[in-house]
């Protein structure tokens, strides 16, 4: 079989393109710290929230400048998130835990890198820094029912003077 | 001798695959039409739910029905010339035309009904049919009968050539035969995720024989078929690049044997990647995300190679006709043959395409584009560009001969595949740039009035996107409706005396013999298929069988 030293060449550039993106890629997880939403939420009884911090969801404080924030997602609407903001104060490594007892819905913060599914059965769980105050909109981005295009909501961060501690 | 004197009967049977898609594909434009512009605010005549209906119907028509019944046509086109052969059994071949048929019609109708209340059917539940959301029954019916007709059009094709290969023990397989070959077997293993799914569990679940299935799972079970489907997609326009467009350019394919490397390479790579569509999933840990991802990006191998081997062939064929120069053959091309037109533009489009692809398949950047407007800008360049766009240009060049009548209205035909590409550069650019912002896909609505969100553009703003989505999807609606009427008025014009196309497509510069043999042992390489997905599908599908957690009845 013959091949072109032209084609040769261009096979060669292919493959360090495609290892360069795989090395880019290892090194955005491994140094730069970009985790994947994966399976270290752990698994629910979608139909019972008893006991698992989703009976009254909410946001809690961890310790520190560390937040914990339970949300469940419904059809249509985010809870805490909807009716009321989720408030963090500015400068907090925020961990939340979304889950669904219905259908598979999206949990994105619009303009950021904040995006996961959310699935029935699952926990999805994602920290997250925020530097400074500001308001997010929480969209859920999978199609869930007729009004999934109403499913939204919102992360207020709140400025650090403004801060009034403790649960919300 | 044209196809059809030689083959009437598979001409026929060519026609009416044909017939199908191109039905499929009027009626999915025009909901496309109406999504486009119904999203961007520009014009709404449908309600909000209604709008979902819309989509269902717009992917399953078009991502399923028109690619797959387009397929049939071709790969029994490519199959009964490449072998010079007729189908063995007309009755099996007429079997999986009929099952996949009555399979669409279930599907379709039952995903249509969902407009009117009428009809106490529906199927809102998009082409990704996700549970817990849940369809009529008939509508998992419906599917199950079009994968399987489609196994059977599959088996079809293989006794066409086993039976070619008793005659001929020595030969090497035909190109065409080849990659339709390799395609199908990739198809089996692929789809055997969707058929698990729909049988095993969406169908008794929908019919109320089982009272939960697990989400996580089932959705699972689907990726593990819906980036194959991708590619089943597109190696008929892989295969339409290789063999037809060299030799519309003017000239023929420069390597048979590369073809092949290329078309093996899918049939290996193309099912293990599934979880590139799961990356910002819950319950799958991140290393079986980490295999995806670099599954995917060998997968940009074959492309690579064909984008090299597929513009060399077209320049041979320009140098052929008589150009010259570093650039400047360029223009001894047929720019004004519209089956050379569409399939080059689709080609084009196709490398657009691949960059976006490979920003979705780098893990980290997907939290930016997941589920945002940027996932449908990207893969309508390559199923609703490089495939649609090269299924109608080849169209110009095949219709002929099956129906042995002349190409009608030729001017149409020419503006025809310039329409769409500029249709599809403005759309797609735009949704790819709005997607950036985090316009996400898949809403009747993408405004959050209630909590004030607002999307910033990074380059351009929202208010000049939504118009460049909207006006291309006219433009796209426009070109289909100039396509679908000049194969109208092509298909039922008169028979004509002579034909100006000829069907024979000249060898490869460096053909088969030049081969080592074993590329063509497909055994060899459907056990390297399998294997590679048992490894990287095996551990996380056990996995997730055994955290299986159910989900709960919903609320009406």
């Amino acid at each position: 079989m013959e091949i072109h030293r032209f084609e040769k060449l261009w096979l060669f550039v292919s493959v360090i393109l495609i290892v360069g993106f795989i090395a880019t890629i290892t090194y955005g997880s491994v140094a730069a710290g970009i985790t994947m939403v994966s399976d270290s939420g752990g698994t629910i009884q979608p139909d019972n929230f008893d006991n698992t911090g989703f009976e009254d969801p909410g946001v809690r404080h961890a310790g520190g400048d560390e937040y914990e924030v339970y949300v469940v997602a419904r059809q249509f609407f985010f809870e805490p998130g909807s009716s009321e903001p989720i408030r963090v104060p500015e400068d907090s490594t925020v961990t939340f835990y979304v889950t669904t007892p219905d259908v598979i819905h999206g949990f994105a913060l619009a303009g950021t890198n904040v995006n996961a599914m959310i699935i029935p059965g699952q926990v999805t769980k994602m920290t997250v820094h925020f530097d400074e105050p500001g308001e997010y909109g929480i969209v859920c981005n999978e199609y869930c029912g007729s009004g999934h295009h109403t499913m939204e909501g919102q992360v207020i961060v709140v400025p650090e003077e403004d801060w009034e501690g403790g649960s919300q | 001798m044209t196809f059809i004197d030689d083959y009437p009967f598979e001409a026929k049977i060519v026609r009416r695959c044909f017939f199908v898609a191109f039905t499929a594909l009027g009626i999915g434009g025009l909901f496309g039409l109406i999504q486009a512009l119904h999203r961007t605010g520009m014009f709404r005549f449908v309600s909000h739910s209604d709008y979902y209906t819309i989509l269902t119907v717009h992917g399953v028509l078009l991502a399923l029905v028109f690619t797959t019944f387009f397929l049939c046509g071709l790969f029994t086109w490519a199959v009964t010339r490449s072998l010079d052969q007729p189908l063995v059994s007309q009755g099996f071949t007429r079997a999986w035309y009929w099952l996949m048929s009555i399979g669409t019609i279930l599907a379709g109708i039952t995903a249509l009904s969902g407009l009117t209340d009428a009809i106490p059917l529906s199927a809102d539940v998009l082409f990704t049919f996700y549970a817990p959301l849940k369809a009529h029954p008939l509508f998992y019916v419906g599917l199950a009968l079009f994968v399987v007709g489609s196994w059977l059009a599959g088996i079809d094709w293989f006794r066409s050539y086993r039976s070619w290969r008793s005659d001929n023990p020595d030969s090497r397989i035909p190109l065409q035969t080849f990659m339709v070959i390799a395609t199908m077997i990739m198809w089996y293993l692929s789809s055997i995720g969707v058929a698990v799914e729909v049988v095993a569990f969406l169908i008794p679940w929908s019919l109320g024989i089982i009272e939960t299935v697990d989400p996580l799972l089932t959705r699972s079970l689907f990726w593990y078929f819906g980036h194959a489907v991708v590619y089943f997609w597109l190696m008929p326009a892989y295969l339409l690049w290789y063999t037809v467009l060299p030799k519309l350019s003017g000239g023929r394919l420069l390597s048979d044997p590369l073809a092949r490397v290329v078309f093996i390479l899918f049939l290996l790579l193309s099912t293990p990647v599934g979880f590139h569509h799961q990356y910002l999933d819950p319950g799958i840990a991140e290393g079986f995300k980490f295999v995806a991802m670099t599954n995917t990006m060998f997968l940009l191998l074959p492309s690579l190679l064909t984008a090299f081997t597929v513009v060399a062939s077209v320049e041979h064929g320009a140098r052929q006709r008589g150009g010259t120069g570093r650039l400047n053959w360029l223009r001894s091309l047929p720019w004004d043959e519209p089956a050379f037109v569409g399939m080059a533009l689709a080609g084009l489009m196709f490398a657009a395409g691949g960059f976006s692809g490979m920003v979705n398949a780098a893990m980290n950047l997907n939290y930016i584009v997941h589920n945002t407007i940027w996932i449908p800008g990207h893969f309508h360049l390559t199923v609703g560009t490089a495939f649609a766009l090269t299924a109608m240009a080849v169209t110009y060049w095949l219709l002929p001969q099956i129906t042995g009548k002349r190409l009608r209205h030729k001017t149409a035909a020419v503006v025809q595949p310039y329409m769409w590409f500029l249709g599809m550069t403005l759309m797609s650019n735009a949704m790819h740039r709005a997607g950036l912002t985090g316009i996400p896909r898949r809403t009747a609505e993408p405004e959050y009035p209630n909590q004030g969100i607002t999307f910033e553009g990074i380059v351009g703003g929202v208010g000049e996107m939504r118009f460049q989505i909207a006006l291309g999807g006219a433009l796209l609606f426009a070109s289909l409706v100039l396509f679908l009427f000049v194969v109208a008025a092509t298909w039922m014009g008169p028979r004509s005396r002579q034909l100006s196309v000829s069907g024979s497509i000249p060898p490869a510069l460096s053909g088969p013999e030049d081969n080592p043999r074993v590329l063509d042992s497909m055994k060899l390489w459907t056990a390297i298929a399998v294997l590679l997905v048992l490894l990287t599908y095996g551990p996380p599908l056990v996995s997730l069988a055994m955290n299986w957690t159910g989900s709960a009845p919903i609320p009406v």
